[in-house]
């Protein structure tokens, strides 16, 4: 096999209390905080941009790049935030590292601040998730306790605060600026952009959003440098980064690869598609990327190689669908999902994902007509680009591609007066007695 | 049920050790409604009064806030939470079964609550654990690879008193007022309890291991030649 797996944050999940400071120590934690302490803030922010890390959130824009925004210090507070509210439908990574590793998350929280001149960042954790939460406070606190976090941090006069923040339950607030305005105790809805939040973010300050994956990658970078991550991955997509396997798969899991792996291979790792079955439509980086299907087991998953195939890297969320799914009834889910996740700000999105789901019911229960084939794309066309956030632009990615792969499955609605599969041979005790 | 001027004491301590984590005290109004969540057991009119007593908000500013997250229950929640994931891979997995299910057994539907008030159950989306699914929460803990058999078992034992402990979390779930008062972020002493990573979670890891994959350079703290130019 040409890929093998790089575990980096995951390299010790199998210890036996992974989560502890002392479990992180004696796996070499906390080295990169000293050497990044000893360092010219702007030269860790060169590494980073050196390294070509990109967002782990999905949109995948440089880090390095994110944190040279900032404007100039001008003695008043500059933030880091980290985006912990992982929502996105079959993305499971954040959430597992947190629970077993959130020494990895504190300790690049850190580096990060120092290298902004932040003095008190906040982790964003979606609130459904309590013991993630509890991990989180208790880590903060082993940091503290050992003098990694507070005043004068190791001696070196840097003084840094690491707020926990728990959200309340809404997909929208995974969105950047919603998550500010949340954090900010509002409604969770996007800002209009610019001004962007290295500019006028949290409490309209020059503030950083990463992801929990980008910040938990920065220890290793520092401590082993640029090179040794662009040696993993593709020239511009680098380093390595969590596969999230759910759904029809014999061992669903994550499996830490470097970027440009294809699906075919991390297959081969999880023991393929679930016995007797076969691979239907799969998605690449959550539900808001266009649907894959059997033809693109061997695309790279980099962000550019997805991209030229016509979807996204997205959050590397590969939720795997095998024959027995019906793709009408995994889309109108979706869809009931995005419009009842719709913050309901930007009327193309609140309105149209209303509509996209009454459509898509009657389509499922072969009440439709094959003209509300090119309605759902019509409406869908009335979305796109036309919002503040990408939410809705996310909502139309299940429908446009599934339409695009399996036209004829929406028709075999309407002549058959219905759904034709049996949703029981879909599920993971079909046969069983339960 | 008003809050007592007894409770309302122990409230405001609460809340000015919350208001005090922030640079700008609204930003305390998620943890706070939290708070008074776990007071209540729900996000009542009185709780939504001292939530813009203490902010110096209008009682319409905190009601806009509490009725746009769903985590905040707009009337008396059961003693559990039973949120059964039926966004699409979970549902597909079978969470459409298991929450057919347990309608059927409880005899309520979503967002509704056992008369014994044990048991509130919930339709929820997406919860980051897709690789268990289907997937069932129960205050927030995660019950993984359920079956509507399990599922079952599950909110019986919840049901009669039993300590129920979910696959990843707490040894045991708490109830909705005690995990309220967790997330307004006061530790209840918990973490280190259950499991690091889950089986699902750390299968990367076992296969690595098994078949020796290592990242390059492997052991953090070490530092390659390349390390010089970047410092």
């Amino acid at each position: 096999m040409a890929t093998t797996l790089t575990p980096v944050l995951s390299a010790f999940w199998d210890d036996r209390k992974s989560w502890t400071l002392e479990t992180y120590e004696r796996n070499g934690g906390y080295a990169a905080l000293r050497k990044a302490l000893a360092m010219d803030p702007a030269d860790l922010v060169t590494l980073v941009k050196d390294s070509g890390l990109r967002g782990r959130g999905g949109a995948g824009f440089p880090t390095g790049l994110k944190w040279s925004f900032l404007p100039k210090p001008d003695g008043g507070p500059r933030y880091l935030v980290v985006n912990a509210d992982e929502s996105e439908p079959g993305t499971c990574k954040d959430v597992p590292l947190m629970m077993a590793t959130p020494q990895f998350l504190i300790e690049g929280v850190i580096i990060t601040s120092y290298a902004i001149g932040c003095h008190k960042a906040f982790i964003y954790v979606r609130g459904e998730v309590v013991h993630v939460y509890r991990r989180l406070l208790a880590a903060v606190e082993e940091a503290r306790a050992k003098g990694y976090l507070g005043d004068n941090i190791l001696g070196t006069g840097y003084d840094l605060d690491i707020v926990v923040h728990a959200g309340a339950g809404a997909y929208i607030c995974g969105e950047e600026t919603a998550l500010l305005d949340s954090l900010e105790g509002r409604r969770g809805q996007p800002r209009l952009k610019p001004p962007f939040p290295a500019v006028a973010g949290l409490y309209a300050r020059p503030t950083v959003v990463n992801n929990v994956e980008s910040i938990a990658s920065v220890p290793s970078i520092v401590s082993n440098g640029a090179d040794w991550f662009k040696g993993m991955g593709t020239e511009r997509s680098t380093g390595y980064g969590f596969f999230s396997l759910s759904g029809h798969v014999t061992r669903p899991g994550q499996y830490e690869a470097p970027l440009g792996i294809t699906l075919r291979e991390l297959l081969d790792m999880a023991g393929g598609v679930r016995g007797g079955h076969e691979l239907k439509f799969w998605t690449p980086g959550g539900s808001s990327t266009p649907l894959f299907t059997t033809e693109h087991l061997d695309t790279p998953l980099d962000f550019e190689s997805v991209g030229a195939a016509g979807s996204m890297l997205g959050t590397r969320a590969l939720q795997i669908f095998d024959e027995t799914t019906c793709v009408v009834r995994a889309v109108l889910r979706w869809t009931e999902f995005y419009k009842h996740e719709s913050c309901g700000k930007c009327t193309p999105c609140r309105e149209g994902t209303y509509w996209l789901v009454q459509v898509l019911k009657r389509l499922e229960e072969g009440n439709g007509s094959e003209a509300d084939l090119d309605k759902l794309l019509d409406i869908c066309d009335n979305i796109l680009g036309r919002s503040f956030c990408a939410l809705g632009d996310g909502a139309t990615s299940p429908i446009t591609s599934s339409i695009k792969y399996f036209r004829d499955e929406y028709v075999a609605h309407l002549t058959n007066g219905g759904c034709p599969f049996d949703p029981v041979r879909s599920t993971l005790f079909e046969g069983a007695a339960v | 049920m008003p809050i007592t001027d007894q409770a309302r004491e122990r409230l405001v301590a609460d809340a000015q050790a919350i208001i005090a984590r922030y640079p700008v005290p609204r930003s305390a109004l998620l943890p706070m409604l939290h708070l008074v969540q776990s007071e209540e057991g729900y996000v009542s009119p009185d709780g939504i009064a001292f939530c813009a007593q203490m902010l110096d908000l209008t009682t319409a500013e905190v009601a806009a806030v509490a009725t746009f997250y769903t985590q905040y229950k707009r009337h008396p929640n059961g003693t559990y939470t039973v949120g059964v994931c039926t966004n699409t891979l979970c549902a597909i997995m079978g969470g459409d079964e298991i929450f057919t299910a347990l309608e059927e057994h409880l005899g309520i539907g979503h967002d509704e609550t056992t008369a014994d008030g044990a048991i509130t159950l919930e339709k929820v989306e997406c919860n980051a654990a897709c690789d268990y699914a289907p997937v069932m929460m129960v205050n927030w803990e995660f019950f993984d690879n359920q079956t509507p058999g399990t599922a079952r078992e599950v909110v019986d034992r919840l049901r009669s008193g039993e300590a129920v402990a979910p696959t990843r979390g707490a040894s045991k779930v708490c109830s909705f007022k005690e995990v309220s008062r967790v997330l307004a972020g006061f530790d209840d002493g918990r973490a280190d309890e259950g499991v690091g990573a889950g089986t699902a979670s750390a299968r990367g890891t076992a296969l690595a291991r098994q078949k020796g994959w290592t990242a390059p350079a492997a052991g953090s703290g070490t530092t390659p030649s390349s390390d010089g130019k970047e410092g």
